[in-house]
């Protein structure tokens, strides 16, 4: 059990590349949310979440799709921490946990249309082929 | 060759304990250049230094080597009983056989036989040594002072004190710096002008110092007791001497619509002007960017009104060049900008204000007459939030703020809450932090009594958003101990911009090869044990161009600085270090890696004639040492590529030789 | 075929006199003991070692060469340790490239304080160099007495 947190945890740290030791626990990053009242974890208590190891109340939590990647926080972080792309780290393992959300070079001609946007099939890989 | 004496140590029980003195004496004997090896009890008592004495004499000796105690110890020693035995004192050297080899190898014979190698590396260095004077160099009894702050003036003060001449520079028409412009002081709550104006008065009345204001440092040469420095004064247009600073010129000047600097701007003075009240040379100045008369030639309302007669059109910058034994740098700080810190809205709206021109705005000389008013109306505000920490300790923002924490910010905010709710209770005042850092004398009970007696509101956790709204400031922040986002409805909002060293400290450290960190603060010889010199000899720091500081500790550092530079101008002559780096002229290509690595900016390369083989001339580019300035670390020696650079007493052959001895098996 | 088990390595240590070499005095005014392999030269600072003399105490037979500065920031003459890091990293990359073992060369800082540093770094060196042996690869037969 102990062993599963922890590689969730560096799982989340990796996906994200961020590092939450940086932060300096200042809460600007909460301070700016446009979602703060909808959340009920808020982006400082990710930061701080994630960094203790307490990743269970994360992945259960509503919040992580609450958040809405306006990337405000990290626009305004001093220490330059960047909240959303954990919190998007942490919806992505929630998502890769529920299996079969991954993506192969292979399955792109059977979904292939000809209005996707190029832009999309490479956001796609980028997010499910990790 | 060397006539070289060996003289082995027992040093009581210390060495002779676990290396056979004897034996080393008698192993080295034989080393060449050795005429004469001796051991003795205590090489280092009267007794012992007799003995080597006697022994340079009798046996003509040429050096010596000390197998004893580590030269940190007694090489002063040694060196101070070859030179009363008519010895050049750099031809000693020490084979350390205590610490580094009795007291640590308890075997008699590893022991035995380190230390004659030890002592074979001595001789082999010995027969290379030469004999080195120190170089000696006059001291220019002035001091320099750039900057007419409170660390400037403190400091000019104290080296005036101790009787030596002081020029201080200022490019503002008045000293004073960003201490005249504040209100109150903290944590005793002095105003600021009762304190820093005598002082201001004492330095414009003291015979030993003169104030260059409206004036920078343009050029600087030379080195520690021998700067040449070029001082410009720009034109003024108004004879300093004449004018009485009765300040009619500035009340009849019709140009009325100037940014007054000292108000940052938050009101309007004339075209002529004295910065304010107390200006030390209370003397008018023309802004010549907006005097009709200087731009259009059709105006001359102040040569009119002058009684004194000391408005001068034509007047020209004048440059003015003196000599300084030393140099004191005290350029100060500057507020940084929060043009880029969009979420603050400071650009959005008057009401969104600094902590400065907080301090302008409660002052009795600034452009409210001290009632604490909004800039865009005019009424009294009656919800003020202060956010700390703007632009300080952030790293992810560079190229708007800085990674440091600007060190005086929690106690003039925690003095700004607590002065406001004093004067005007009927005022919500909120704080938003990050940390509260207020170790000092009586600092944290001042903010504690800010909080306690004066019910100021804390809040840990920082402003996101600042929006204008109508009147009103809308705040949006996180309340990080409720857990909740605050929705504040503020009528001023008042930030703790970030400090930063003044603009010109970058252009003036070059001028005087002192070094300075990524931030631009000037670096200290060594952050303990030196910190008000610069690692440029005879250059000196004060106040908050090395770092951020508060009033206390710039005029306790500007004291500091004064008694060092007045240890300084009491010498007569400098002795120097003779051994610095040399270079040899004729294998130097001229390619400038050595200056280039200079920490101290000793080496300078100049153009030479050289008279060749076939008897032409040739002209080359060659390295020079200062060896005033050279402190003697190598770092030249090793970058040369052409082993042009050496370095007297750690020359390259003499490690070699050392090397060499020591592996000698 | 060298008897390692007697095999005594001998080792030359740079020292800078503002820090290392108070250092060494330190280690041994506290009686901390080191293997008598160990020589100590006596540099102004780190950066006063010139690879040059590195290359000659290999040449001349030492199994190990250890250059001992300031802490990166403490350095006396303010960046010399930086100058000796990065030309030593430099030399450490071709001794590598020429087939001298990493473990024989180190920097190493130790402040004017650590006199207990000073000696446990010294006897892991002359433990590491011991496990190597001799020097072979550089040492030059002619310079054998």
């Amino acid at each position: 059990m102990e062993n599963k947190n922890e590689r969730r945890r560096e799982e989340i740290l990796r996906i994200s590349g961020v590092n939450p030791r940086k932060c300096m626990k200042c809460g600007k990053c909460s301070a700016t949310c446009p979602s703060y009242d909808e959340m009920e974890y808020h982006p400082h208590e990710f930061v701080y979440m994630v960094e203790s190891g307490e990743l269970a109340p994360l992945l259960e939590s509503k919040s992580i799709y609450k958040c809405l990647t306006c990337f405000a926080c990290v626009e305004r972080c001093p220490r330059g921490v960047e909240p959303a792309k954990l919190i998007e780290a942490v919806r992505l393992t929630v998502i890769r946990e529920k299996g079969a959300n991954h993506l192969k070079a292979d399955d792109i001609p059977a979904k292939l249309d000809e209005e996707i946007p190029q832009q999309l099939l490479m956001s796609a890989f980028r997010k499910y082929s990790k | 060759m060397q006539r070289i004496g060996v003289f082995v140590c027992h040093c009581g029980t210390n060495i002779a304990g676990t290396v056979d003195v004897v034996a080393v004496a008698e192993a080295l004997k034989n080393e060449p250049g050795v005429v004469h090896s001796a051991e003795y009890q205590y090489m280092c008592s009267q007794a012992g230094q007799d003995l080597i004495k006697a022994a340079i004499k009798e046996h003509n000796l040429s050096g010596i080597v000390v197998c004893s105690c580590s030269p940190r110890m007694h090489e002063a020693t040694f060196r101070k009983t070859a030179a009363a035995a008519g010895l050049n004192p750099y031809m000693v050297e020490i084979a350390n056989i205590r610490e580094q080899c009795s007291w640590i190898h308890k075997d008699m014979a590893s022991g035995t036989e380190k230390a004659i190698i030890l002592g074979k590396a001595a001789i082999a260095k010995v027969n290379l040594n030469t004999p080195l004077t120190p170089g000696e160099s006059p001291v220019t009894k002035r001091a320099l002072v750039i900057g007419g702050g409170i660390a400037g003036i403190q400091t000019a003060l104290d080296i005036a004190d101790a009787g030596f001449p002081v020029d201080i520079v200022e490019t503002k028409p008045t000293i004073g710096g960003k201490m005249a412009q504040l209100d109150k002081t903290f944590p005793t709550l002095d105003c600021a002008a009762c304190i820093l104006t005598p002082k201001m008065v004492d330095v414009a009345q003291n015979e030993k110092i003169r104030i260059f204001s409206y004036s920078e440092v343009v050029d600087v040469r030379g080195f520690v007791g021998n700067f040449d420095v070029t001082i410009k004064k720009r034109a003024r247009y108004v004879k300093e001497d004449i004018c009485t600073g009765c300040g009619l010129c500035t009340e009849k000047c019709p140009q009325k619509k100037v940014p007054n600097e000292f108000n940052l701007g938050m009101d309007n003075r004339r075209a002529i002007y004295i910065p304010f009240a107390q200006a030390v040379p209370k003397v008018a100045t023309i802004d010549a960017d907006y005097c009709t008369m200087l731009k259009t030639g059709k105006c001359g309302v102040c040569a009119k009104v002058c009684t004194a007669g000391a408005i001068d059109y034509e007047a020209k910058d004048e440059f003015i060049e003196e000599k300084y034994g030393a140099v004191v740098v005290a350029t100060g700080f500057n507020p940084i900008s929060m043009d880029k810190f969009d979420e603050f809205a400071y650009n959005q709206s008057k009401d969104v204000i600094t902590s400065l021109e907080f301090e302008r705005l409660t002052n009795a000389a600034g452009p409210t007459a001290g009632k604490l008013l909004r800039p865009s109306d005019g009424e009294h505000p009656h919800t003020i939030v202060f956010v700390q920490c703007v632009g300080s300790r952030c790293e992810a923002c560079a190229e708007k703020g800085k990674e440091y924490c600007s060190k005086i910010c929690c106690m003039y905010t925690a003095k700004h809450a607590m002065l406001t709710r004093d004067k005007y209770p009927d005022t919500d005042v909120y704080v938003f932090y990050i940390d509260v850092r207020t170790p000092g004398k009586a600092f944290d009970e001042f903010y504690r009594r800010a909080v306690e007696e004066y019910g100021v509101h804390y809040i840990k956790g920082m402003v996101g958003k600042v929006s204008p709204e109508g009147n009103k400031l809308k705040v949006q922040a996180s309340d990080l101990i409720a857990g909740k986002q605050l929705h504040i409805d503020a009528d001023l909002v008042v930030l703790a911009a970030a400090i930063e060293p003044d603009k010109s400290a970058r252009g003036l450290a070059t001028m005087l090869t002192a070094s300075m960190d990524t931030n631009d603060f000037f670096t200290e010889a060594h952050p303990k044990l030196r910190p008000v010199e610069s690692p440029t000899a005879g250059v000196f720091l004060s106040g908050t161009c090395q770092g951020p500081k508060d009033i206390p500790e710039t005029v306790s550092q500007a004291g500091a600085a004064a008694s060092k530079v007045i240890g300084l101008l009491c010498k007569d002559k400098l002795t120097g270090n003779p051994c610095v780096a040399q270079s040899d002229e004729m294998m130097c290509n001229g390619c400038s890696s050595c200056e280039r690595v200079c920490p101290y900016g000793a080496i300078t390369y100049s153009d030479k004639e050289f008279r060749m083989p076939d008897r032409t001339t040739k002209i080359r580019r060659v390295a020079s040492v200062n060896p005033a300035v050279c402190q003697g670390c190598g770092a030249c020696t090793v970058a040369c590529p052409s082993g042009a650079m050496d370095l007297n007493g750690f020359k390259n052959n003499q490690i070699m030789a050392e090397v060499d001895a020591i592996c000698k098996m | 075929m060298q008897d390692v088990t007697n095999f005594k390595p001998l080792i030359v240590a740079f020292c800078c006199n503002w820090c290392s070499y108070a250092g060494a005095d330190l280690a041994g005014s506290n009686r901390l003991a080191y293997p008598a392999d160990v020589k100590i030269i006596r540099v102004p600072c780190s950066c006063r070692v010139n690879p040059m003399f590195i290359l000659r105490a290999f040449q001349r037979g030492a199994d190990g060469v250890i250059i001992c500065g300031c802490h990166p920031g403490d350095c006396h003459y303010t960046s010399g340790n930086y100058y000796a890091r990065r030309r030593m990293s430099l030399l450490f990359s071709m001794l590598d490239y020429l087939g001298i073992e990493r473990d024989r060369t180190r920097v190493e800082w130790v402040s004017a304080a650590e006199g207990a540093k000073f000696a446990a770094t010294m006897n892991d060196f002359v433990e590491k160099v011991t496990a190597l042996g001799p020097n072979k690869r550089l040492e030059d037969l002619r310079c054998k007495k």
